[in-house]
Order: C-alpha cells, then structure tokens, then sequence
C-alpha cells in the first residue's frame, strides 16, 4: 500500500503494509536509522518521534494510522528551535553513555519543553517516565532538561 | 526509496588499512612500519594509532569497543596527550579487529585504563619524538634543544617553528623511538588528561546519526529474524515454513540444525525479507515443533528446593578454611545464621542483539556490536568451516553491553543466515529474543554462619555457597574466589561450595561475581555489626584493620570508608521515621569503593533511594572527569534498577519476555548522587564496573536501619516491608 508521509518537513513515500509500524518505516524504508527500536511494545521510549509536535511511540504506531500527521524524528530535530536547544545542553552535558535512548530522550524532552518550557521535577518525572536509559544517565538528562529550560541549577 | 546508511566510514576495511597498516604484533605499537608508503601532500601515518594532515588534524585510532563506557574518548586522549597536540584539532576513529596491529581489542573487566595508561601515552611520546627528530633534520640541529606546544615544534634558541602538519611527512620516515628512551609528561603539565572532555560521538548521537550495529546498512541488503527453542539448545523437531514463506516480503525460511554449545549457533529456524517487518511477520507464521530437551523440567522454584537440601546436608566442597570456625562459634557472645537469595539478572542492553553479515567472494565481512571481536571471529570461522582469515569483523558502536556481547552468538547467527540467504543480512533480535536467550547473571544462594564476641568483635564466619555447574566446572561467571573479602581479614573463616545443574545460559554481568557477592558479604557484617551492638562503619574499619594480606590494600578501603561516611554525615545525619543510611563497600577491577545510601521507605514499603554517596580511589589520575562520572553515576543507578528485577525459569525456559515484566529504573527514582575522589599514588584504575556493587547492599543496609527488616533476599518486595 502506498502511503505519502510528511517527514521532518520533507514528503516521502513509502509503500509498506497498512499495519507495518513507523519505526520500521522510518527505519528500513526511509533509512532514518535515528529512531531507536527497544522494545516494540511501548515501554521503552527509544522509538519516540513526534506527530503533529506530539510525542509517540513508533514501535506500535501502524504507518495506516498517521494520516496528514507531520512527524518530527531526531534527524530534524535540529530545525524545531526548542530541538537544537535540547540537542545543545545535551552536548553541553555529555549525557550520554551508549547513546542509543538519547534520540528517544530527546524527542521526549523537547515535546516537554514545547508544552512546558519551565518544568518543574515532577513535571520531568511525568514527560520522560517513558523512556528508559539502560546507562541510567539520568542525572544528567534531568539537569541537560533544566539547562535547555534555562534553569540552571 | 532509501538512502545507504554509510556506518563503515572509519572502519571500512580499506580505511583500517590506510590506518593500522600491517606489521609488528602485539599491543606494543606497531612503529616498525612508520612512514611506509607517506604521500607528501597526504596525510602521513605516524604509528598504527596516529596518522598527521598536512593541515594539522590528527586522526587517532581507538583500538576498543566502545560500548558507552566512553572509550573511544578517552584512549585517544592519552595518546593526544603525549603527542601534544590541541583536542579541537583530533579526530578519532574505531580501530577495525586487528589484533596484529593493536593487541587484544575487547571492552571488559573495566581493563581499557590500567592495560593502556602507559602504553598509549608512549604512543603518543613516540609520535612526538618522531616529529622532533623531523625538525631536527631540517634545521640540522640537535633534538634536545627542541621543545613542543600544541602541534607545534620549537627551537628557542634560533625561534624557528614548524607545524606537525609540515613536519609529519618526514616524521613518518624517522626511526620509531626505543620507548625505554621516552620521558613522559609530568602530570602538572597535562593539558587533556584530566580535562572534562565530551564523548566524540556526542555531535552523531544527539542528532541522530548512524552509529550502531542496528543502523548498519548495505546495498542489497535483506533483514532477518531467528526463531530459537524457548528451551536452551531444543533442536528443531519439524517446521511448517509454508506459511512464513507466503507472508509478503519473505525470501526464504530455512531450519538451521545448529549446535548444542550454549553460546555458538543455536538450532532455530530463520525468515529472511526484504523489511525486517516482513521477517518478524513471517517467523510469527511459523509453526516449528521442539524437541523434547533434558532441562525442561529446571525452574527457579526447583533451584531453591535443591539449594535447600545442599545447604541441610553441609556437603560443600571446601574452597577455603582458616582457623577453627566451629570453636569460634561456639565459643561467640553472639550467632547468626541467615540465607540469602539472589536471582538471575538479563543484560537488557537497550540496543537488542543484531549483526549484518554479508558472505561475498569466499570471504564472511561482518558488523557487529560486540564487546569481544576476535573471539566472535574464531567462532565463525569454526562453525561456519571458514579461514579465519576469510572471516573479517568490524567493530561497531554497541548500544550498551554490560558483558552482554562478549558472547558471540548473534555474530554467528547472522553469519549463518547471510551464507544461506546469498545476500547482506542483516539480523535484528526482537526484545523479547534478547530477554529470553541471555547469558544471564547467575542466581546464587549462601546460608552464613557468623558469631561475635562480647566486645563485638567477628570471631567466626561461615559461607556455604550454592551455586551452578557440574562435576568440577561452575558455570559461567557462576564463581567464587577464595579470597574474596573477608578471607584473611578473620582468623577463623571457611567457604564451601555445592553446585547444581543448569541448563540456562550464564554469562558476566557488568562486575560479574562482585554484583552478587558484595550484596551478600556486605549485608552478613551488617548482620554481625547489629548483633554485636556495633556501628556498621566501625565494624568495617575495625575488620579492615586486621588485614593479613587478603585480596587487596586494607587501607585504601578504610580511607574510602571514612570518607563515604563523612560526607554521609553518617551518625549524625537527623532521619525521619522509616528514613535510613546504610554503607558498604567492595573491591573490584582494581578500584575500592565505599558508599552510603539514604532511602525513606512507605508504608505500604515501596523503597525510595534518597541519595548515594560514593568514595572512590581509582587512583592519581582520574583521565576524563565527565566520563568518570557519568559511569559512576550510571553504575549506581544500574546496581539499585538490578534489586528490582529478576529472571525466572519454568519448564526451562525463561518467563519474562520484556520491560513489562522485566522493569529497568526510570527517571522518578533515580538519587541524587555525590561523589569523591580519593586521588592515591597508584596508577589509574577503570570505572566501567567497581562503583556498581557496592550500592546494593548499602540500600539493604539502610532499608534496616529505616525499617528494622533484613533483606536477604533479592528482588525487594514491598509487600515485606511494608509497616506493621
């Protein structure tokens, strides 16, 4: 089944079955490895890209359900303004060890930040429950959150 | 539509080539072929770490896996150092598997620091040298009156200057230095050493960029999924493949006989298409039948039941006995008898298990995450009837490893199925694979004996250890040493050991043996520090004083000890109800940590892990501080996620499939968490493990001070420590 997606901007075509995930899509079909696959059932949060600036898990979205949904993957990130200032207080930080959850993490944090932009640590707790980091780079990924807030501890 | 996803840049094979050249063996630095071959407008090649463009970019090879322990940062550093160059101007790239070239290539055992701190430092001094014999040449003056500042080399005398970019050229045609001749730096001079450097793959991971073994892509390549027996090693009694086959996509499903070697080429059957999507559909059409297998009938409760027995018939092997345990005991103020329990652990690396394997013109080319490339190398080889030097592996990026890819079986997995499927292949594992075909942390049970006397002194201690493994071989990382602490820090100690079998794949885990042990030895003294009326950092400093050698320096402990408890402010610290401190500490891979946990416990028991003070001595160097921390912080926060959660087994197979049953820690409840530094004259010692077993016990150990209640049994249950 041939689908037109509207991915980071750009439309892409991608003829797949209707119940073939958007990770795999993203992945195999389009070659936008950035997204992480982790689980496939939701519990992991490596798989996170956004549909209409709203945070999803790929892994067990079907590419039938996106419809006229602009997703956001962690390759363009970099053009959202609050993106590139998440991906700079990551870099800043050096959150990561492996890296492999990061673009998850960073998809999730940036959605928070859109929505939130001064997030409390319960709000954090709440927006980034989803994902995990096997590396346990929490610490950081709470403060590198604060620094794109502007709220440097 | 779809792009190449071009990960081999940097360890393409004809890159490595361009790199490591060929030559003299072993770790000790391939000089002998320097300059062979160096373009003059080109980049010339120094050593097999470090080549030179003429505008002064330095690209320097890092030998090791990097598996998010930070790597392939801080090798490279120690070589920027010596060479004496600015950071801004390196580039590093990931060394293919060429132990020719670079000696032994593996991430484990936190060995990367000690094995390479002076090695690679005089990497960097030869280079250096090199490039001054160069100057000296030119300017036809002696090279000790040269001196160097960051890729630059200077005569004072006559305030002549020349870049390491002009200069390399020539530099590669010198004679590599004898590295006894080197001097290296004086540490007050570092200017990378013990800077807070970046990882140099940050830029790539947090846009996005191709970095993994899962990203791997090649033209032509197809994807594959391995349906394995859910009891280890069951061969394959028959299989339907009509159906796979019909799924749209699928090229090929094929029954592959496998071995019954727990750790090569398993028997399974594979479904190899043109989207990993489509093979994953495909193997769920699959309808295979098992054979029946000897361990189907094992399970966590039987484990136990065994365990019982051993322990009830006191038949251990005896590992070690000092002294008269039984007369101590019965001549104590004070026993304590207690068991404990510690399940089996997954590795759950987040990246799941994968391989891309292409067999083209007589030779298997693989890229593969893996922790231990050499070995995976010689497995292919074997199973698959290759040429060792036909089979070339290709170290990529590993999304966590945690000991996990120091086994191989994917790498043969996918290199099976690629010589099968005639195509690149790439193999993904689903999570629930990876969950269910683990080489997991042994399960382990140790039934204490342990008396004091009046003044609370330890006068006797009893280990009798069950664990797993037949006749005279223990299973995988299933061990113990005899002189784990605190042998010969009592006079009357023992450790006997009974073993049972298993049919479940075990393997190390991230501070294999020390990540069960300390939680078992560190709470047993807090068991003994309460029974005789002694505070539990007193009656560690005291059994530290009585040293007789044991496995490792008494008063390197005892200086982290104090530490972890000043900065705890231990005992006088103000708690609320059900909040508590608790401390222990463990050696291991070189490095002595202390560390004191504060936790507040609900009613209904749900543990919170406060905060975690650590006291480390890994030594006078810490090389990069950003990653240091970052390591110690994850290993703290890895050792309290692995009190949560646990492996089981019924009818042989394991139970859990995925982060559903099998909880990872998350953001909520990680701690805040301090560390120091205790800076000692010894050499540097690595962090990837030793900041990780402490943390256990010392949460038990506050879960007691703040409840009353021993945990001597893991995973935590609330519902045991629930008020009331």
């Amino acid at each position: 089944m041939a689908y037109e997606l509207n991915v980071n901007g750009v439309t892409m075509n991608a003829d797949v079955d209707p119940d073939t995930p958007l990770l795999w899509v993203l992945r195999d079909t389009l070659g936008l490895v950035g997204t992480k696959f982790g689980c496939g059932i939701a519990q992991c949060g490596a798989c996170t890209v956004h549909a209409d600036g709203a945070p999803i898990r790929a892994c067990m979205t079907p590419i039938e359900a996106i419809g006229d949904a602009k997703i956001t993957t962690i390759e363009g990130a970099s053009a959202l303004e609050v993106g590139a200032r998440v991906q700079k207080a990551w870099s800043e930080l050096d959150v990561a060890q492996c890296g492999y959850c990061q673009p998850g993490q960073i998809m999730s944090a940036t959605a928070l930040l859109s929505q939130n932009p001064a997030p409390t640590d319960d709000d954090i707790d709440a927006a980034m429950a989803g994902n995990i980091c096997r590396c346990a780079t929490y610490v950081r990924i709470r403060a590198a959150i604060k620094r794109a807030a502007g709220q440097e501890a | 539509m779809g792009m190449i996803t071009n990960i081999t840049q940097g360890f393409s094979p004809s890159r490595r080539a361009v790199l490591a050249g060929g030559g003299a063996g072993g770790l000790v630095l391939a000089f002998s072929f320097a300059g062979k071959g160096a373009a003059a407008d080109g980049p010339a090649k120094l050593n097999a770490y470090v080549q030179i463009a003429p505008d002064g970019i330095i690209t320097i090879v890092s030998k090791n896996p990097e598996i998010g322990q930070g790597i392939k940062t801080s090798l490279p550093m120690l070589i920027a150092e010596e060479l004496d160059v600015d950071w801004a101007n390196v580039r590093t790239v990931q060394a293919g598997n060429d132990p020719q070239a670079y000696g032994r290539q593996f991430a484990g055992g936190s060995m990367a620091t000690p094995l390479h701190w002076d090695q690679l430092r005089q990497v960097g001094a030869a280079g250096r040298a090199m490039l001054m014999a160069a100057a000296a040449a030119d300017w036809s003056v002696d090279v000790a009156s040269l001196t160097t500042e960051p890729g630059v080399v200077v005569h004072a005398a006559s305030r002549r200057r020349a870049t390491y970019g002009a200069l390399a050229a020539k530099a590669a045609t010198q004679t590599a230095p004898e590295l006894s001749s080197l001097k290296l730096k004086d540490a007050a001079n570092y200017r990378i050493i013990g800077q807070p450097i970046p990882q140099v793959d940050t830029a790539a991971i947090v846009t996005g960029q191709p970095l993994f073994g899962i990203d791997m892509r090649l033209p032509g390549m197809l994807y594959a999924a391995y349906e394995k027996a859910p009891v280890f090693a069951a061969k394959v009694a028959g299989a339907d493949l009509a159906a796979a086959q019909a799924v749209k996509g699928v090229r090929k499903a094929f029954v592959v006989e496998g071995g019954t070697e727990l750790d090569g080429l398993l028997p399974g059957v594979a479904v190899v298409a043109d989207s990993w999507w489509a093979a994953n559909k495909g193997r769920q059409a699959l309808k295979v039948q098992w054979a029946d297998h000897p361990t189907s009938s094992q399970s966590t409760p039987g484990y136990a039941g065994q365990a019982r027995s051993l322990v009830a018939a006191k038949g251990g092997k005896s590992l070690r006995s000092d002294g008269d345990v039984e007369a101590a005991l019965s001549g104590s103020a004070k026993t304590v008898e207690a068991d404990y329990f510690y399940p089996f652990l997954s590795h759950a690396t987040l990246e799941p298990q994968n391989c891309t394997a292409h067999f083209h013109d007589g030779k298997m080319e693989i890229w593969a995450p893996t922790q231990l490339p050499e070995p995976g190398r010689q497995l292919v080889a074997k199973t698959l009837g290759i040429a060792p030097e036909n089979v070339i592996v290709h170290m990529t990026r590993s999304g966590g490893g945690f000991g996990r890819r120091l086994m191989n079986d994917y790498m043969v997995e996918a290199a099976w199925i690629a010589r099968e499927a005639g195509a690149p292949v790439k193999l993904v594992w689903t999570r629930e694979d990876d969950m269910r075909h683990d080489f997991y942390r042994p399960a382990g049970f140790h039934h204490f004996r342990g008396g004091v006397d009046s003044a609370g002194n330890i006068t006797a201690w009893a280990n009798h250890f069950v664990t797993f493994g037949e006749g005279e071989a223990t299973a995988r990382s299933a061990g113990m040493a005899a002189t784990e602490f605190p042998a010969q820090f009592l006079p009357n100690y023992k450790l006997d050991v009974s073993m049972m079998p298993l049919g479940v794949p075990t393997g190390p885990l991230r501070a294999p043996g020390s990540n069960a042990i300390a939680f078992v030895v560190q709470s047993f003294i807090d068991e003994l520090a309460h029974a005789g009326g002694v505070d539990p950092v007193e009656m560690r400093l005291r059994l530290l004083a009585q040293s007789s050698g044991g496995a490792f320096d008494a008063e390197r402990m005892a200086g982290v000890v104090r530490l972890a408890a000043e900065k705890a402010r231990w005992g006088k610290t103000t708690l609320g109800p059900r909040q508590g401190q608790g401390i222990a500490f463990h050696y291991s891979h070189l490095g002595y940590f202390a560390e004191v946990a504060q936790v507040a416990v609900a009613q209904d028991g749900t543990v919170k892990v406060e905060k975690v003070w650590v006291a480390a001595d890994v030594g006078r160097q810490i090389i990069n501080p950003l990653g240091a921390l970052n390591q110690i912080e994850g290993s703290v926060i890895d050792g309290i996620s692995e009190m949560f959660g646990e492996i089981t087994i019924k009818d042989g197979q394991v139970e859990q499939a995925n982060f559903d049953t099998f909880p990872l820690l998350r953001i909520a409840d990680a701690p805040v968490i301090e560390t120091h530094f205790i800076k000692s004259d010894n050499p540097p010692t690595g962090l990837g493990e030793p900041a990780l077993p402490p943390v256990v016990p010392a949460v038990t150990n506050a879960i007691f001070a703040a409840t009353g209640k021993r945990v001597r049994s893991l995973p935590l249950k609330a519902s045991e420590l629930a008020a009331g």
